[in-house]
Formats: C-alpha cells, structure tokens, sequence
C-alpha cells in the first residue's frame, strides 16, 4: 500500500504517495533530494539525519513519512536565507565547528532547536542539548563556540 | 535499515483505535514510534499492520486533582520533563523524563510508548512503581486500571491485553515534607539506564515517617527494595548506606557490558545516592 502525504519542507508544500515504510530520511533524501540530513548509525543515537518537524528536533531516522503528514519540516538546506548563512552556520564555519561535516547538519538543527527553547545557554547547556548529536572529529569544544556565536548574533 | 512492509492505518479516537485492533490481527499501535521503529528496523518486530495513534490529542496532557496527577499516555518525555504540575506535585517523574536519551528522542517518545514497550533499561518504570501509580487500559469491553508494580510482568512484557489501549496514568501526589530523586548510571552509547534508582523520603519533625527506593536496570522489572529501616530514624548516611544495601535480585539480568552482580552492586550505591537525594530535598 502507499500512504498520501502532504507537508511542507523548508517553507514549500510537498505531496507524495510513500510506503508505509518509508523513513522520513529516506524520502527527504531520496525522494526530494535534500541530501543534508545525513543517515549515520540509524538507530536513534547519532543524531546526524536531525530535522525539525514542526519546530521540534527530531532524528528522521526514527519517524516513519507518513508521520510527518501535515507537518512543517525544516533541513539544513531550508535555513539560509536570500543567500545570507544562518548564524549558526555562519558560527560552524567561524569558530571551525566542523572537520570532515557529516554530523554538521544535525548539530546545526539540534542547536537551532536548543537556542529557540534557550536563547543563552551556557557551555553546560549547550553540551547537553547537543547529547543527542555525535562527532567523531571535533572533540565538541569548537562546537560549542560555535553555538555561542550564533546565540550571540541572534540576541 | 527498513522495516519489513507494513499497512498502515491511522486512527481518528481511541474507539476507531479499538476497532482498527480487533479487525487486524497482531497489530502494533504506534505512539511516537520510538521504541517500535527502531525494533522494526530490526525486524524484532514484523507487524503486519500499525496503527498509528500519535495524533489522538484526547490521550495527551498533565494534570492534577485531588493530590493525584494524571499523565495521559502520548504525553511526551519533553513535555513530562518541562511540566509545572509535575514539579510542583511528582517531581520525580519529571526528572526521570528529563533523563530519557536526548533531546530529540524526548522529543518523539511517549510516556505511554515508554512502558508499553517495558525496556529494563527504560527511566519510568521503577518511578511508577515507586509512586505507587497506577496504569489505565481500555479496550472495547471497558476501562480498567493495574498497579505499576502489576503492569511490568517481564522483560518487555506488561499486562496490556492485545485489544487494550493504554490511555494515562495516575500517581499519587507527593505532599510536602516528601524529597524525590532518579539517579541513573547511564550507558554511555544508547543512553538507556545501565541502573536507575527511584527514591522518596518522608521527613516530619527531623523524623523519617516513610521512604521507598526502587531500582531498575538489575532485574527484567523493576526492583522494590524494603527500605521500611529507615523509618524513624534521622537518615543518617549510615543508616542509608544500610537500606540500599537490601538490593536483591533473584535473577539479575546481564550484557556484555554490565554482569547481574554489577548490576546489583551498582543499584546498591546509586540506591544510596538517590536516597540521599531525597532526604536532602524533603
């Protein structure tokens, strides 16, 4: 069977028909080719395929499309705006936030979910919300200053 | 990772919910899906057919009446976590909520997806069971309510009958002079409790008037541990100390990373600390 799906993604109306199966990554990259939410360990712990779905942080590994019907769903991609960098990743490419970029995205997400609830977070605040986002490059501290960038640009 | 093909069927009410279950044999009803994908993507699960309840708003939200809360079982761990009536009258659970996996998992998974699923590694179960709280199934014959310490029957198994629902959940309030704390000893990849130590005290006059400690992560449910010592005492650290240490699992369970007799030994200490905790914060 398919299911019929309408949403928006990164401000546009989308309507598909999917497998009931069919993961929310894979029709984001499959289906609308919006590569940037990346499939990392697949089973809810990496955090790299991170989007919002309705302004929540969500791993799109683990919401089947179908859930997603009706919702508002934003990927890296939909965050610059008018060819300006988000803060955020204006911050990532600053403080040098990223080394080989595949966790990039979904902290990116993760973070602009953390400074929607939590404008000012400190380090501390700040590493938890990212608890759910894994890099094996960075060792998180530029990460870090790279949240606090953005969160300093956008206050 | 796919999950084996599937029908899906979303349900409009919980009596549509009940209907779409007794037509589709060994359906699985889905709440935020995350325990059920990820054991779908596993293909530990196979149901033929889910049935997806995550926009039944009627199971969703906190509230309180008559020194009771009332969790309804789609309530996310987020909003659990951040809930004012909760830390106004059950701390604890909110605290434990705020433990669960991360920010996005909080995000998606349910109280009532939680305990359904019934992981020994989950943070809710042993703050049920030590709340005294109470579980509500419907199904199309009725309602009906089991103690938590009933629910929880085995390892990823409970007492919810294949045509029920689960709709809330009930806990007794705690009322002044009762500190609460969930301790967690967590694994440092999946997030779940290695061990997790539920406990409250009750303090009057300098007094200890009643306590309770529940651990979980060592047994496939949750383990009540008989801390009644405590009563009358001042909750001295030793006298703590002496309580936790009445941890006993029949049959501990293990991994590859935690042995039962670590997992016991660790319950004992982090039982110590959640005790503690709670003591301080009476």
């Amino acid at each position: 069977m398919t299911v019929s799906i309408q949403l928006e993604v990164n401000g546009k109306p989308v309507q598909a028909a999917v497998e009931p199966r069919r993961l929310l990554v894979h029709f984001l990259r499959e289906d609308l080719g919006l590569t940037g939410a990346n499939i990392g360990c697949e089973t809810s712990l990496c955090g790299a395929c991170t989007v919002l779905v309705d302004g929540n942080a969500v791993k799109s590994c683990t919401m089947l499309a179908a859930q997603a019907d009706g919702a508002s769903v934003t990927t890296i991609e939909g965050l610059a705006q008018n060819g300006e960098l988000h803060p955020l990743q204006e911050g990532f490419w600053e403080k040098h936030g990223l080394q080989c970029g595949y966790c990039t995205p979904g902290m990116i997400l993760s973070a602009n979910y953390l400074l929607a609830q939590n404008p000012s977070p400190d380090d501390e605040e700040i590493r938890e919300g990212l608890k759910g986002n894994i890099c094996r490059c960075t060792g998180y501290h530029n990460i870090v200053e790279a949240v606090k960038y953005a969160a300093e640009r956008m206050s | 990772m796919y999950p084996a093909q599937f029908d899906y069927r979303r349900a409009g009410s919980v009596d549509e919910a009940l209907s779409l279950l007794q037509e589709n044999e060994d359906a699985k009803l889905m709440a935020g899906g995350h325990s059920l994908i990820p054991m779908m993507k596993l293909r530990l699960a196979q149901p033929p057919v889910v049935i997806d309840i995550g926009r039944l708003n009627e199971l969703k939200g906190i509230s309180e009446a008559g020194g009771s809360v009332r969790v309804g079982s789609l309530t996310t761990h987020a909003d659990i976590a951040a809930s004012d009536v909760l830390a106004a009258h059950c701390p604890v659970l909110a605290e434990a909520a705020g433990h669960i996996g991360d920010a996005q998992v909080r995000n998606r998974g349910t109280i009532g997806g939680n305990i359904a699923h019934a992981d020994p590694g989950s943070d809710i179960p042993p703050v049920l069971v030590l709340l005294g709280a109470s579980v509500h199934l419907q199904s199309p014959s009725g309602t009906r309510s089991v103690a938590a310490g009933d629910f929880f029957q085995d390892l990823l198994m409970t007492d919810v009958g294949e045509d029920e629902i689960l709709t809330h959940v009930d806990a007794p309030a705690l009322g002044a002079g009762t500190g609460s704390a969930y301790l967690k000893f967590e694994h440092p990849a999946s997030g779940y409790a290695v061990v997790g130590a539920a406990a409250s005290v009750t303090v009057q006059g300098g007094r200890c008037t009643g306590a309770g400690l529940v651990v979980g992560g060592v047994s496939a449910t949750p383990t009540a541990v008989d801390v009644s010592s405590l009563v009358g005492t001042d909750l001295s650290d030793d006298a703590i100390a002496a309580a936790a240490s009445g941890l006993d699992a029949e049959d501990p369970i293990g991994d590859i990373f935690a042995s039962g007799d670590y997992r016991v030994h660790v319950g004992k200490v982090y039982g110590k600390r959640a005790l503690a905790a709670a003591r301080d914060r009476a």
